[in-house]
């Protein structure tokens, strides 16, 4: 079969997210309900999940999720992992048999501490360290594939309905403070297990809607800094974009987004200062990291979610409240499955950030 | 009046439902996502209570639709005639390219809301939004009423930006004392000190169906929108 990036075919796309902000924790259930009232928005070629808070008792490591082709791409990585890596566990991902998921490669999950002597002598930092493994298996590793990579958090995705892949993935069984869904509707790529959303790198995990316009100038940019885009899928990148300039340079969620999503020249004319000056400098600073063309995303990470779309909105996002609980959902009828009686609810402008973080890291009550 | 479940239901399902029913009246329930609904009906007139799904009532050609909730995007798509009613807010390209018939919402409206609108002869589209607009509102307007009362409440401008970018007929009303700041060089932007006849009924036509009063609506000093028909584009690719 022919993977991303070997094939082009000519998008709809479903996301959202849930996160209780207390730190209550919930089962994967009520992200596959919400995503089936979204069912026609994507076609069976992939479906996605990442959930936070999900490995308590192992929150120390940084917990792999691999998909492999065959035994041997297993055996190959396995060595590869135990070089760098102490395992802490391992096993194979525990999945239910679904008549619509077929044709699954074989999938396991190891808990790892990067071996303290290696990372040492690397002289990097730990995380990133650990994204130079991951990178090296995706790109070097033939038939191995690392889709998940952070601590207390995971990925669990595949070619299907997403409904159908959160059955698969027995989700039922994981509780997590937040989550977040997605179903796919490829435009450029073939589906494909790995290809499917969220994207993740250490413990950041991208879902997205849309279909970006700036693709390879983003790539060309970013590649210079170490990423490999292996999958040409506009989501590969953006994940890699937020990793880059938040995790190695330490801008905030905000500041990101007025590089991804930044504002037309004219607009940010008329702001008022001191967002005028800094918005300004973001996109002289950032310029090759501006992404055009419809999209929507959620990003998760440790403690909260983040939804932005593009300047122009050419993607719908609807965000909502609910005590607790806050939602981002590309329909609001998702949400409303889920939690028919809502506080409030708003749809954010085009390149507007909405961040939803637990209380104890900082988020408003 | 017909009665229809719409909970579990799929929406070619459910607008099978509707088209076949034998009543004039229909009220679907627990409308959860359906998209498409009353999509060019002529002569029903459906009630919904719940959260229907994307192009709700799109070339809808004389049929009343009325929601007691929110819409989500493409509401009203290249409607031609009828009237639907909004009791809460709308999403994203609310009323784009109608050709006839009017739209009422209560609440807010997103992005795109009424571009591409166009009149011909007694076919004149109107949308009477009560709170505020997203950006692009009227973009490519060719004809036809857009009503902006700003009514909501959170301190965001009446209208996004870009508003009315490339219009080039109808009239877009905002009730606001000032003229929205950076409009595009197509739109001619003048204070008005009462609304025309014409714009005045259709407030009057959302307040009875909202039950608010109109005196303080009608009374309000309000900005309308035209297309600025000095040659616009004269620079566009010679100086002529």
């Amino acid at each position: 079969m022919m993977k991303e990036g070997q094939f082009r075919n000519p998008s709809g796309c479903a996301v959202v997210g849930v996160i209780d902000r207390s730190g209550s924790k919930m089962t994967g259930e009520g992200m596959i309900e919400a995503i089936t009232v979204m069912h026609d928005r994507s076609n069976g070629l992939g479906g996605g999940f990442a959930g936070y808070g999900i490995y308590p008792h192992y929150s120390e490591f940084y917990a792999f999720h691999l998909f492999y082709d065959s035994k041997q791409a297993q055996t190959e990585t396995e060595a590869f992992i135990c070089r760098h890596f102490e395992i802490v566990y391992s096993s194979e991902i525990q999945t239910r048999k679904v008549p619509t998921v077929t044709d699954e490669p074989l999938i396991f999950r190891y808990f790892l501490a990067p071996l303290p002597q290696k990372l040492s002598r690397s002289h990097l930092d730990e995380r990133e360290y650990v994204a130079r493994c991951v990178n090296r298996i995706n790109a070097q590793i033939d038939g191995a594939y690392v889709f998940s990579s952070g601590k207390n958090m995971g990925i669990f995705k595949g070619v299907g309905y997403p409904e159908d892949i959160g059955r698969f993935y027995r989700l039922e069984e994981y509780e997590g403070y937040a989550w977040t869904c997605h179903g796919r509707y490829p435009t450029n790529t073939p589906g494909w297990w790995g290809g499917s959303h969220p994207f993740g790198l250490l413990d950041f995990s991208v879902v997205h809607n849309g279909e970006i316009s700036s693709y390879d100038a983003n790539r060309r940019y970013i590649e210079m800094f170490g990423y490999k885009c292996t999958l040409h899928t506009d989501t590969e990148v953006i994940t890699y974009i937020i990793d880059f300039l938040v995790r190695r340079k330490g801008l905030t969620l905000e500041e990101a987004s007025h590089v991804i999503a930044a504002s037309f020249w004219s607009t940010i004319e008329g702001k008022p200062e001191p967002a005028k000056t800094q918005e300004t400098l973001l996109r002289r600073m950032f310029p090759s990291l501006l992404v055009t063309g419809p999209f929507s995303i959620i990003l998760g990470y440790t403690g909260g979610l983040m939804a932005l779309g593009d300047r122009l909105k050419l993607r719908s996002t609807v965000c909502a409240e609910k005590g607790d609980l806050a939602y981002i959902s590309s329909e609001e009828s998702a949400i409303r499955r889920i939690q028919p009686d809502l506080d409030r609810v708003y749809s954010p402008a085009g390149g507007e950030p909405v961040i939803y973080e637990l209380y104890q890291k900082g988020g408003d009550v | 009046m017909e009665r229809v479940n719409a909970e579990g239901m799929n929406y070619v399902q459910l607008n099978a439902l509707v088209r076949s029913c034998n009543q004039s009246e229909i009220r679907i329930v627990n409308c959860i996502g359906q998209r498409y609904i009353g999509t060019g009906l002529s002569d029903k007139k459906i009630t919904i209570d719940g959260t229907p799904g994307n192009a709700l009532g799109a070339y809808l050609n004389g049929a009343e639709i009325h929601v007691n909730g929110n819409v989500q995007e493409a509401t009203g798509d290249t409607m031609n005639d009828g009237t639907i009613v909004i009791a809460g807010s709308a999403g994203d390209a609310t009323g784009y390219a109608m050709r006839g018939g009017k739209i009422f919402v209560e609440g807010d409206v997103g992005y795109r809301c009424g571009i591409h609108i166009k009149a011909y002869r007694e076919n004149k589209p109107a949308i009477v939004i009560g709170g505020r607009t997203g950006s692009f509102l009227g973009e490519y307007q060719a004809g036809g009423t857009i009503l902006v009362l700003g009514l909501h409440t959170d301190g965001k401008p009446i209208v996004g930006n870009f508003c009315g970018t490339g219009m080039h007929g109808g009239e877009i009303f905002l009730r606001c004392s000032e003229i929205p700041p950076r409009l595009p060089a197509q739109v001619r932007a003048e204070k008005l000190s009462a609304l025309p006849k014409e714009a005045a009924s259709l407030v009057r036509e959302w307040c009875a169906l909202f039950g608010k009063d109109e005196r303080m609506l009608l009374s309000s000093s309000y900005v309308r929108l035209t297309p600025n028909s000095d040659n616009p584009y004269k620079q566009m690719y010679i100086a002529n």
